[in-house]
């Protein structure tokens, strides 16, 4: 109870006009010319002193992109994007050559102080006891188009675990880039993603080696902080044989009047007996309670199970962003291999959210099992899109599959848009999906014994997406848990 | 680019079929304006392919490739071969009504002795007389789907059912379509069937090809009207030549606390395409769309239902299932809206499928579009083989393999016909499933 009555306080003292994220940091910046054309890319893969071959992957995928149109199978609206209207690169200015935590620009650290991401690792250095089993996460953090720092460098390398900005990978890895970039999401995938081929700037890298169960949660955290300009961040995870790393990911945004374009591209290789567990709370600006203004978050997120008895897990949490088009996808390649898919689609005020998932089951005796819940308020659209396959070789594919939505109000809409394609017999497939409102027995009851209106949704709802909340590490499930309250705000009553 | 080359061949040979057809289609004026239109709109479109997200399952430029000629209208060894077939697949008790190669025929129909309230005409009459308000109706299918474009344009007969307000008809109607041409040829049909306030209603419609046909083509389509406080119960039963394509589409409205049971059942042709619209326009009104696909060899059949609950307090169920063996594709859409005025809807939707083979496809999209939030809606939908430990079951109690099977097929596709209100007619789909089952050897 007292977490829900946590949540209510919080509630009442956050105006549904205030994003908590929606500050803007003052600081010089380094932009590429706006606009986007093979300078463009030139211009980023210049600046981050790129090989060759980089170059030239990056110039195919734009010269292919020129030859793509825009989906729009999608249930979202919005204008036209401009994409020449855009900044494509745009990276805090360096008052000199970084060496140390201590010479990133103070206002960013703020920044990150502000949104409550550690970036110091001092109370470490200054050997502060910390409570008996409290874990430790290792940062990335995403600024703009750039990387500024990653924390826990030093004792990730003792355990052998490569986590870095993608950018300095590409430098100091680029046998291992090389073998797995774009061999999950190949620049040819979809409009966004060869868009984020041509000009994505930064991003995690993580390979953890063979055997190896990562130390630490690892983490990125995404920050959009100048004006115009697109976030297009590539992150790119390999758990080698035997091996396992939980990674969480974080994004907000200041808020604007204007819509920001997210293209993100997240790829994952799971080799045998390797697992990967990808967490997401996602809480871009999602524009005021007019619908003006937030993020358009076009996101590619796929896994490739590619070794046998190998796991990949997403959960999500989505309450931010103005526009989600988003399906984190397991492709089930070898035996025995399991998909994972855990979700909370919040969406409140104009928010349009088209969210869900594919599981291409190709290896045997595959399993994949999708929980997704959908909640919608305000005047947004809610869509959950599901792709279940299984192929003729994937004798034994097993899928579960629950997607429920709760509609609070009667302006906003919530809909389920699943394909199931069952193309060998042994495969077992099951799919359910309810609607339905909270009902006013349940709230009677709980009004009946002593809870407010506000109280008793947020009891119901936090009982809604129980399941889902159960998946994300510790961290994050305190954090979502309020998060969903906040996003519901101003719909209940 | 085999495709784009596909389209131009087809919009091409098809702008030379409306011109050679023109003097057989009836109605001038208006009606052939509206054809022409109609027709300008399908060749613009062209044949539906996988890129069209209604038609992502069954892409037409591949599977049926072109749209044949108009066929001939039937001379006395087709009328003959027609009377045959239909002795065949008669059912007792039934007012029959007769399209012979999509052209009603008199002579095998039951048109006289009509009960009291029922007017029955054929579409070919009716487009001539040209009564404005019943064009309208005739036209009313949604010509921004290239498949019913087409049946608009083209279409040479069918019946036209109407009955009075406070009619209770005891005898069912049946309208069967038959194919007796030795050519492979096209048949373009339309139905209408009007039913009055409070009036009940049975509507059985079968499509049969006569022996010896081959690779035609059934493009139908049916106007559904059900008045407030009236109740159809309609059935539709495909029976076509197993290289034959049928390709039919309906529309439905309901009044208020109507009531529409149907039930559709595949185990013939080649390729099958069943597309309805089922709107609910009138407050507490009851629809129960049922189906059942029975499929073997390369048989491909997709079933695409819309329901649209436009108004409060109505309900719907449908229950679908599919057995499919060899190298069978079945497919299954289910969209269900609920618009923001919808309120109190109670929705549900189960489709399931068996599949028997490992060369077998099944694909299940079930869609939920909701606005409205005090409303319970549903769907499920699962996939898979016949259950190990039922089989053994049966086994052990000495049935052989093939007799386990039966059963339980029948036991699972039984779920969706006792959906049927109508005794005889829920025996005669009872009996054509476990006719498919003693083919199955």
């Amino acid at each position: 109870m007292a977490a829900v009555q946590e949540t209510v306080d919080r509630v009442r003292r956050i105006d549904v006009d205030q994003y908590r994220y929606g500050f803007e940091t003052l600081i010089e910046s380094d932009k590429a010319p706006k606009g986007l054309s093979e300078d463009t890319v030139r211009f980023i893969s210049a600046k981050k002193n790129e090989p060759a071959w980089m170059l030239e992957w990056r110039l195919e995928a734009y010269r292919r992109w020129l030859t793509m149109t825009e989906p729009t199978w999608a249930r979202v609206h919005y204008p036209k994007i401009d994409y020449q209207d855009l900044y494509y690169y745009s990276a805090p200015k360096p008052k000199k050559q970084i060496g140390s935590l201590d010479e990133i620009d103070p206002e960013i650290l703020k920044t990150y102080e502000k949104l409550g991401i550690p970036l110091r690792e001092v109370e470490v250095l200054e050997g502060v006891v910390r409570p008996e089993g409290e874990r430790r996460i290792a940062v990335d953090a995403v600024f703009d188009s750039v990387s500024v720092a990653t924390t826990f460098q030093k004792e990730l390398k003792q355990a052998g675990v490569i986590f870095m900005p993608i950018s300095e990978a590409i430098r100091e890895h680029p046998e291992l880039v090389r073998k797995y970039l774009g061999t999950v999401v190949p620049t040819s995938d979809n409009y966004f993603a060869t868009l984020n081929s041509a000009v994505f700037s930064d991003g995690s890298f993580v390979y953890v080696p063979p055997g190896v169960r990562c130390p630490m949660e690892l983490s990125t955290y995404f920050r959009i902080n100048e004006r115009n300009t697109g976030q297009f961040e590539r992150t790119l995870i390999i758990a080698d044989k035997g091996a396992y790393v939980s990674y969480l990911e974080g994004c907000t945004a200041p808020q604007r009047d204007e819509n920001q374009l997210h293209a993100a591209v997240v790829e994952l290789v799971t080799l045998d007996d390797a697992e990967i567990k990808y967490s997401t709370v996602q809480n871009w600006y999602p524009g005021n309670s007019e619908g003006l203004g937030g993020i358009y978050n076009f996101v590619t997120k796929r896994g490739d199970c590619r070794g046998n008895n190998s796991k990949i897990s997403w959960t999500q949490v989505e309450t931010g962003s103005a526009i989600t088009w988003k399906y984190p996808s397991c492709i089930l390649r070898g035996d025995n291999s399991r998909g994972e898919f855990y979700s909370i689609a919040i969406s409140n005020g104009h928010q349009q959210v088209d969210s869900g998932t594919k599981m291409i089951h190709l290896g045997k005796n595959t399993t994949s099992r999708i929980i997704s819940k959908g909640i919608a308020a305000g005047v947004s659209q809610n869509t959950y899109r599901g792709l279940v396959t299984a192929h003729r070789k994937a004798t034994g594919a097993r899928n579960f599959t629950a997607c429920d939505s709760l509609l609070i109000g009667d302006k906003c809409g919530a809909h389920t848009v699943p394909y199931i394609e069952a193309k060998n017999s042994s495969a077992l497939f099951e799919h359910e999906a309810t609607t339905s409102k909270i009902s006013e027995d349940v709230l009677f009851y709980c009004v009946q014994r002593g809870l407010s209106q506000e109280e008793a949704v947020g009891l119901v709802v936090n009982g809604f997406v129980k399941d889902v909340l159960q998946q994300l590490p510790m961290e994050f499930a305190v954090e979502a848990q309020k998060l969903i309250s906040i996003s519901l705000e101003g719909s209940v009553g | 680019m085999n495709v784009v080359l596909a389209k131009t061949e087809t919009a091409h040979a098809q702008s030379d079929m409306l011109a050679v057809a023109r003097d057989r289609l009836p109605g001038a004026g208006k009606v052939a304006d509206t054809r022409r239109q109609a027709f300008e709109a399908y060749a613009r479109l062209g044949l539906p392919y996988r890129r069209i997200e209604d038609w992502k399952y069954t892409d037409l430029r591949v599977l049926m490739r072109e749209v044949l000629p108009l066929a001939a209208a039937p001379d006395a060894a087709a009328m003959k071969r027609a009377a045959t077939a239909l002795k065949l697949h008669a059912i007792a008790g039934v007012r029959p009504l007769v399209l012979v190669d999509g052209v009603f025929a008199p002579t095998l129909s039951e048109t006289a002795g009509l009960e009291k309230g029922l007017g029955i005409r054929t579409l070919r009459e009716a487009l001539e007389a040209g009564d404005a308000a019943l064009l309208a109706q005739l036209f009313s299918p949604d010509s921004s789907d290239a498949m019913v474009a087409l049946n608009s344009a083209m279409m040479t007969d069918g019946v036209v059912i109407e009955i009075a307000d406070g009619a209770v008809l005891e005898q069912p109607l049946h309208i069967v379509h038959i194919a007796s041409g030795m050519i492979p040829a096209a048949m373009f049909t339309r139905s209408l069937i009007r039913v009055g306030k409070h009036t009940t209603a049975t509507l059985v419609e079968s499509y049969i090809g006569a022996e010896g046909t081959k690779a035609y083509q059934v493009h139908d389509s049916l106007v559904v009207a059900i008045g407030d406080g009236a109740r159809l119960d309609h059935v539709r039963l495909i029976e076509d030549s197993r290289e034959a394509f049928n390709i039919s589409s309906a529309v439905v409205t309901l009044g208020a606390n109507a009531h529409f049971n149907t039930f559709g059942m595949n185990t013939g042709s080649l390729v099958s395409r069943y597309q309805a619209v089922i709107a609910v326009a009138g407050e507490g009104s009851r629809v129960e769309t049922n189906g059942v696909n029975l499929l073997n060899g390369r048989q491909h059949a997709d079933t695409t239902l819309f329901l649209d609950h436009a108004v409060p307090n109505c309900s719907s169920r449908e229950i679908f299932r599919a057995v499919v063996d060899d190298r069978g594709h079945s497919v299954f859409q289910g969209r269900i809206i609920v618009r923001p005025k919808a309120q109190k809807t109670d929705a549900r939707m189960m489709t399931r499928a068996l599949l028997l083979s490992d060369e077998a496809e099944a694909d299940n999209k079930p869609e939920l579009e909701i606005f409205a939030d005090d409303v319970t809606c549903g769907h499920g939908a699962t996939a898979g083989a016949l259950d190990d430990s039922l089989l053994f079951y049966l086994r052990a109690r000495g049935l052989s393999e093939k007799e386990a099977q039966a059963l339980l097929i029948q036991a699972f596709v039984g779920e969706a016909i006792e959906q049927i209100a109508n005794d005889a007619l829920r025996e005669l789909a009872v009996l054509a499933a476990q006719r498919w089952l003693a083919a199955r050897g």
